[in-house]
């Protein structure tokens, strides 16, 4: 199965909501630490490496965008 | 008969062996061999009694003349046990060597899991045993003193290798001085710092590991189990990993990570090293064996083979040490090559099956060092992110099962499996069994006259050639004559008994296994006829 980038829940923004929430009142360090946790836990639960891989790609792909973005409002 | 001498501490041999002048050096040509072996460690005394008990004249030299100094392996697979079964040295090993199965990790103060590595009943060897290099040596050299056709040479040291088209001249030198000694074949088994590997001007590149381990071995009477225990960021060795080992004769491996930037000479000294120790243990009534320090590297040669000249062992691939994927898989490639090499020295193989050994040892070199790269990573996180997801993955392990299971300290040593093309593809349908390029499965077995034995035993009476492992039941198979055959079941095969044999090969009537030389499997089907088996039999000897 691939990677689904379709809105899947019911209300997105709840499910925002739910993440930074978590990470409300965390130091930098804490809020790092919170996220590792979570994405193994979410990886586990996805349990293909293919859709793990996917995801390792598209979260690539965005920062590298962002990357060249702030480059060309730099110049 | 050798007696390997323990207890003599760090510095001190624990065989000694005599240097003796040979005819060949008294020759003004070169002498003429088969097959020089060179490097008379497990990998290379392994290799050479495999060689002579098929029938070759093998010449092994070494540098040195004692056995037991330098870093050493502790840990023998199943599948070490099995081979060694087929040298004759099997039992000496088992019978000296402590035979565990529990592995604890540890993080902090507290357990996270434990694992046990006895998979099933109803196999002749333990998964594990743990046993001094030195004994393992000592062993083997006992077990070349019975073969007429090896001779051993102490003190003779390779140093020129001149390449021609159909034999390789080594020069050597000797307390006597030079002589040259001409082979078809070189087999290096010379270790990481291989000289051949040098002479024939192959790189060795790979990953080095920053951090340094600190590998003790000590003697005392301690009341711990026999078990592997491994801890990550101990109390005694805050921010670090240990882990602590059972050998015989009361001896206990110690390895303890050290920081990048230490300083090997002050490490090592004993004073500095037994109050870390006396911390791990609790007390400090306990004896030093050996200290070494050392750091890692995974690595291996691009080739195996150079011309005439084939390496085996850590003189073509390195790795740490958690997984026991080292001596191991030295003595995979030993089993690989020698029956190979059995059949090119004949002519009954063109040289072209030796190919195959750089095929197959190649790629299971790449998986053990993928294996050991990722648990020496996991040991040592290289960034403040890696070290992040660790602590998760430590954390998350006290609760959950997948958190278990991704604790990495040490994914221990298992048989490869080759894609090569020395497999014939499976035709017929299967559920369950192993498939073609894997390792034999063992299995309890009873003769007609009630004695018990494993199915290695058997395959090991039929000589280790290739071999046809036949359920056959109310059906006769028609093996060609070079083919040995182990038939269960029917009126005169061996009883499966318990039934182990069966389920784990799939088997129904007519099922059949032809078994490599090595005990891997060749091909499988579940009514061959003769041409079958002949055509598989051909493919996996390279003649097609």
């Amino acid at each position: 199965m691939p990677l689904s980038t379709a809105s899947n829940f019911a209300k997105p923004d709840d499910a925002f909501r739910a993440i930074v929430e978590a990470h409300r009142g965390l130091s930098e360090k804490d809020s790092a630490d919170l996220d590792a946790a979570l994405v193994l836990i979410l990886s586990n639960h996805i349990g293909d490496i293919g859709v793990l891989r996917e995801a390792i790609t598209l979260a690539k792909r965005r920062m590298i965008d962002a990357g060249q973005q702030q480059q060309q409002q730099q110049q | 008969m050798v007696q390997a001498n323990p207890g003599q501490g760090a510095s001190h041999a624990k065989v000694q062996f005599g240097y003796h002048r040979h005819g060949d050096q008294d020759r003004a040509a070169p002498a003429e061999h088969p097959v020089v072996v060179v490097g008379a460690g497990p990998v290379g005394l392994s290799l050479a009694i495999d060689l002579a008990q098929r029938g070759h004249a093998v010449v092994v030299v070494d540098d040195a003349d004692r056995i037991g100094e330098g870093s050493r392996a502790i840990c023998f697979s199943k599948r070490s046990l099995d081979y060694w079964d087929r040298l004759g040295v099997g039992d000496r090993m088992v019978d000296k060597g402590v035979v565990w199965n529990v592995g604890r990790i540890f993080h902090g103060p507290s357990e996270l899991y434990q694992f046990n590595l006895l998979p099933e009943p109803g196999h002749k060897r333990p998964a594990f045993i743990n046993l001094q290099q030195f004994y393992a040596e000592a062993y083997l050299v006992d077990r070349v003193t019975q073969l007429p056709a090896i001779s051993l040479r102490w003190r003779n040291k390779v140093t020129a290798l001149e390449q021609r088209n159909d034999r390789a001249v080594l020069t050597i030198e000797t307390p006597d001085g030079p002589y040259r000694l001409s082979a078809q074949y070189v087999i290096a088994c010379d270790g990481a710092r291989s000289s051949l590997r040098q002479m024939v001007g192959a790189g060795f590149s790979g990953k080095v590991f920053e951090d340094q381990f600190l590998i003790a071995d000590v003697k005392m009477t301690a009341e711990f189990p026999t078990e592997r225990w491994f801890w990550f960021d101990p109390p005694f060795h805050a921010g670090r990993s240990a882990l602590l080992h059972r050998q015989p004769d009361d001896v206990w491996r110690i390895d303890l990570q050290l920081t990048p930037d230490c300083d090997p000479a002050e490490e090592k000294k004993p004073e500095n090293v037994r109050p870390r120790i006396a911390r791990m243990l609790g007390h400090d009534k306990f004896d030093f064996e050996w200290i070494s320090l050392y750091k890692f590297q995974c690595r291996r040669m691009e080739r195996f083979i150079h011309g005439r000249v084939i390496f085996a062992g850590d003189s073509a691939h390195q790795v740490s040490p958690f997984g026991a994927r080292g001596a191991n898989s030295g003595l995979e490639d030993a089993e690989n090559l020698s029956w190979k090499l059995d059949r090119v020295l004949r002519g009954t193989s063109p040289s072209g099956l030796l190919e195959t050994y750089h095929i197959e040892r190649s790629a299971a070199a790449d998986e053990n060092i993928r294996e050991s790269t990722r648990s020496t990573d996991f040991m040592a996180p290289v960034s403040a992110q890696e070290a992040r997801l660790r602590k998760a993955v430590l954390a998350l392990a006290k609760e959950t099962e997948f958190g278990k299971r991704m604790v990495n300290g040490g994914r221990l040593s298992v048989p490869s499996v080759y894609e090569t093309p020395l497999s014939t593809a499976d035709a017929d349908a299967w559920q369950g069994g192993p498939c073609p390029g894997t390792s034999m499965l063992d299995a309890p077995l009873k003769a007609a006259d009630g004695r018990h034995l494993h199915l290695t035993d058997a395959f090991n009476a039929e000589g280790r050639r290739f071999t046809l492992l036949s359920f056959a039941n109310s059906e006769d198979v028609d093996a060609p004559e070079e083919v040995g055959v182990i038939r269960i079941g029917g009126s005169d095969g061996l009883d499966d008994a318990e039934g182990f044999a069966g389920k784990r090969y799939g088997a129904a009537a007519g099922t059949s296994y032809l078994l490599r030389p090595d005990g891997y499997v060749a091909a499988r089907f579940r009514h061959p006829t003769r041409a079958d088996i002949a055509a598989a039999v051909a493919r996996a000897s390279g003649l097609n």
